[in-house]
């Protein structure tokens, strides 16, 4: 009996492996690759240990731990910060890559029919389940041999045979916690979203009650998987405890899977998929509406995205005094400017930073409408009593207002955190107006985007290229010494860098306007053109 | 009166040409027929009715507004069904079906509820869990529960079973008894034969016929089925005979309606037992209209 309903694992077992002989090297290839470089590249940026020591001074901060997790900042050699910086990273992609991956084994294929076609062959009831974990324990079992010896054979002082084992047992574990836990998700939902979500968030609630727990209370940590890792303390007192938690727990959550999916009718989940609204609500009801609701989920993760960003930057700003102190490389990448403080120096480049990453979703969110034309999707719309006019308007206005709320947070954000660790606490005022100075840059780039979408549809995507420049150009100008006109080529190359410089009233306004004419000269096209789809 | 006409309608994409002088028009309280295959340019022609695409030349009308300037006014009053319904997999059916009805200005609750049970459709389902066919009744619930003037409906039932095809059937009949003009397009040719009163068939942008079902089987054969006595010599000679088919004493072939007489005269000479004539289906209509052009190109294949 029991062997009946594994009967034909192995041959799945190896089906699965070709299905995934492009996707599962690439993978491993990808986490291995920045594993191993990084060690190496803090030993450039860190060669001396005050170096490290002023590093670690940094990192001691409670938004760090919170961050990336505690560390024996006392003993802050390459090898612990390595793992300190890295590797819970490094598990989140590699919970990441087990999530992905094993349901696209299990549940994708149930729901697509294809589990069906092979139940009907002489294949036993609980085969693909087991195939599915069984390559994926072995998977995780050689990325952790590999990241062990390949770490061990990179012949850093610090980074020792035990630590480098348990570095990569570490990852290999939670790999395999997250394959248990997605096995049994798989069982629990009906479709294959329902169990990417569930267990995504189970990885976020992870991470969050990681966070809480290292900073507050260490028993909260040993009780999410991602605290686990952080408990292990590699390269330094080399706690293997946790790898063998994580490992009985997965144990656990296999068992558990193959249960429920002995007891449970193919297709059918644990948990029924609720009803949604059987009508729409008055908020739906319009373009905008549709647009708002369309990009809700994105929206909210965007905007939660954008505070962290803003938050972790702001963390760092009380100890920025000892960090450029040792890094000449960092100095040259600030206008000098007499009478700052390194805080109000260094201010104008995060702010170009984030409001660069500020407008990505605000593009996005115009882009979307061409998007929704690209699915057949806009022909609904304008096959109803809508103008073009009024429905580009209503993706534009939202992604005008999103441009303003993405930039605020980030700015809020930074000043939360940053006025929590500077010395005399940061002026509201002067953060919130050197960040909200690159709204008008942000326009441009969203009527840009206006334009293409209305005349050149087919190249939408162009406008990511120009984003990535502007980026490029002005973050790492200074370092390469670009001439001044490279940088003008980018409307946040014409913003003042406020507070060390004077604010460019005209300058902006130009700006705006120039971003007012272009969506209209967007609009325009966009009204004459053929719809596609 | 006329609720739309087209005229002398082309569109090209860059240089391939969808629609080469189109002519069309339906009136006020009937049911057209819109027929031709995959790639004829059925789908070009409605959305350049609905204003999507833009016309390259010619005109097109309806309740005598341009289809592309004063495309919000006409939609106000009219109902369109795209064959392929492409929704928003994480908006319920009931949210898409209020969606439409509000975008163009109002629905009928009542009916919208009444139609939800007669298309036996569960709107609290997420678009993404609809099969096609269940998609397509979403756009028809929302469709017939508007109060339009004119449906355009672009093979609307490619996806239905035969039951739901039923009540579709039904919704357009009574759409037409309450005095609503419909532009059906379609290569199920039954439903057309059974809905419409007029036809139009377009094969490679181009118009080739139009008239209603009667007007259009004069041009065409009959099939007759003839038993006689003595068996008929010199048949397959005949001109105007296709498709000549004998089994014993029986005889199946088609005529062509001008050569009727002399054939009946000639058969005659054979004792005739048995005779069945049938008009000829709309099927047979269409496959001669292409076995006479002789084999058409393989068109786009159907842009939607």
């Amino acid at each position: 009996m029991a062997s009946n309903s594994l009967s034909g694992t192995g041959r799945l077992s190896r089906f699965i492996l070709r299905r995934d002989r492009v996707r599962l090297p690439l993978w491993i290839l990808g986490i291995v690759f920045f594993t191993f470089i990084i060690p190496s590249a803090f030993l450039d940026l860190y060669p001396s240990q005050e170096d490290r020591d002023i590093m670690a001074e940094t990192m001691n901060n409670p938004a760090m731990v919170a961050m990336a997790g505690p560390a024996d900042f006392e003993n802050y050699t390459i090898g612990v910060m390595t793992a300190h910086q890295m590797l819970i990273f490094t598990a989140i992609v590699v919970g990441l890559m087990s999530i992905l991956l094993v349901t696209r084994h299990t549940r994708a294929d149930e729901e697509d029919g294809r589990i069906e076609l092979v139940r009907s062959l002489p294949v036993g009831r609980l085969s693909n389940l087991h195939a599915t974990i069984i390559v994926y324990v072995v998977t995780f079992i050689l990325l952790a041999l590999i990241i062990g010896l390949g770490l061990f054979a990179l012949n850093i002082e610090s980074m020792d045979l035990e630590g480098s084992l348990l570095y990569g047992a570490v990852l290999g574990a939670t790999g395999i916690f997250f394959t248990g836990l997605t096995a049994v998700f798989a069982q629990a939902s009906e479709s294959s979203r329902g169990t990417i979500g569930l267990s995504i968030t189970v990885l976020i609630l992870a991470y969050l009650l990681r966070a809480i727990g290292d900073v507050s209370n260490e028993v909260l940590s040993w009780l999410s998987p991602l605290g686990l890792v952080t408990q292990t303390d590699v390269y330094s007192t080399n706690n293997w405890l946790p790898v063998i938690v994580l490992l009985g727990a997965a144990f656990v959550l296999v068992v558990l899977a193959n249960y429920l999916n002995s007891v449970r009718d193919m297709g059918a989940g644990f948990i029924p998929a609720k009803p949604g609204r059987k009508y729409a609500s008055t908020f739906l009801q319009s373009p905008i509406g549709l647009g708002v609701r369309l990009q809700r989920t994105a929206i909210i993760s965007w905007a939660i995205g954008m505070f962290v960003m803003g938050a972790s930057y702001g963390s760092v700003l009380g100890d920025l005094e000892s960090f450029f102190a040792g890094s000449e490389e960092l100095q040259n990448m600030l206008v000098a400017a007499e009478g700052y403080t390194l805080t109000e120096q260094f201010l104008p480049m995060l702010m170009m930073v984030m409001s660069i990453l500020a407008t990505v979703p605000a593009v996005m969110n115009i882009n979307k409408l061409y998007g929704e034309e690209k699915k057949g999707r806009v022909e609904h719309v304008l096959s109803k009593a809508v103008s073009r006019s009024k429905l580009i308007s209503s993706y534009l206005l939202i992604s005008i207002v999103n441009g303003f709320v993405m930039l605020s947070l980030t700015g809020i954000g930074l000043w939360a955190a940053g006025t929590s660790v500077v010395e005399d606490g940061l002026d509201f005022g002067m953060v919130y107006g050197a960040t909200m100075v690159y709204y008008p840059a942000v326009l441009v780039m969203i009527s840009l985007a206006v334009v293409l979408i209305g005349w050149f549809p087919r190249r939408t995507s162009l406008i990511w290229l120009y984003v990535f420049y502007s980026f490029f150009v002005l973050y790492l100008g200074g370092l390469f010494q670009f001439s001044e006109w490279v940088g003008k080529l980018s409307p946040f190359g014409y913003i003042p860098q406020l507070p060390i410089e004077e604010m460019d009233w005209i300058g902006s306004i130009i700006l705006v306007f120039v971003s007012a004419v272009l969506a209209v000269i967007g609009i325009i096209g966009y009204c004459r053109r053929d719809i596609h789809g | 009166m006329t609720v739309l006409k087209v005229t002398e309608l082309t569109k090209r994409f860059g240089k391939f040409t969808a629609l080469d002088g189109v002519n069309l028009d339906v009136d006020e309280g009937e049911v057209f027929g819109f027929i031709g295959p995959n790639g004829a340019g059925k789908s070009t022609t409605i959305r350049i009715l609905l204003g999507i695409l833009k016309a390259t030349e010619g005109a097109a009308k309806i309740f005598g507004n341009d289809a592309w300037s004063d495309a919000v006014e006409i939609h106000k009053r009219i109902a369109y069904v795209p064959g392929d319904v492409n929704l928003w997999p994480n908006l319920t059916g009931g949210e898409v079906i209020d969606l439409f009805g509000s975008l163009r200005g109002g629905i009928n609750k009542q009916r919208r509820d009444e139609l939800i049970k007669r298309f036996d459709l569960d709107p609290s389902k997420k678009c993404r869990t609809y099969s096609k066919g269940n998609r397509q009744k979403v756009a028809l619930v929302a469709a017939f529960s508007s109060d339009a003037d004119l449906y355009i409906l672009d093979e609307p039932t490619s996806g239905l079973d035969p039951l739901m095809e039923q009540v579709f059937q039904a919704c357009v009949l009574e759409a037409k008894n309450a005095g609503k003009s419909i532009l059906l397009s379609s290569h199920i040719l039954s439903e057309v034969e059974k809905l419409c009163d007029r036809v139009g068939i377009i094969r490679q942008g181009k118009i080739i016929e139009t008239g209603t079902l009667n007007e259009l089987r004069h041009l065409t054969r009959t099939n007759l089925l003839v038993e006689t006595k003595n068996r008929v010599k010199d048949l397959n000679d005949f001109p105007g005979v296709h498709e000549l088919v004998e089994k014993g004493q029986t005889i199946s072939f088609q005529v062509d309606s001008e050569q009727l007489d002399s054939v009946i005269k000639h058969i005659s000479q054979y004792g005739v037992t048995k005779l069945e004539s049938a008009a000829p289906t709309l099927e047979d209509l269409f496959m001669q209209h292409y076995e006479r052009k002789g084999n058409p190109e393989i068109g786009v294949g159907g842009r939607s």
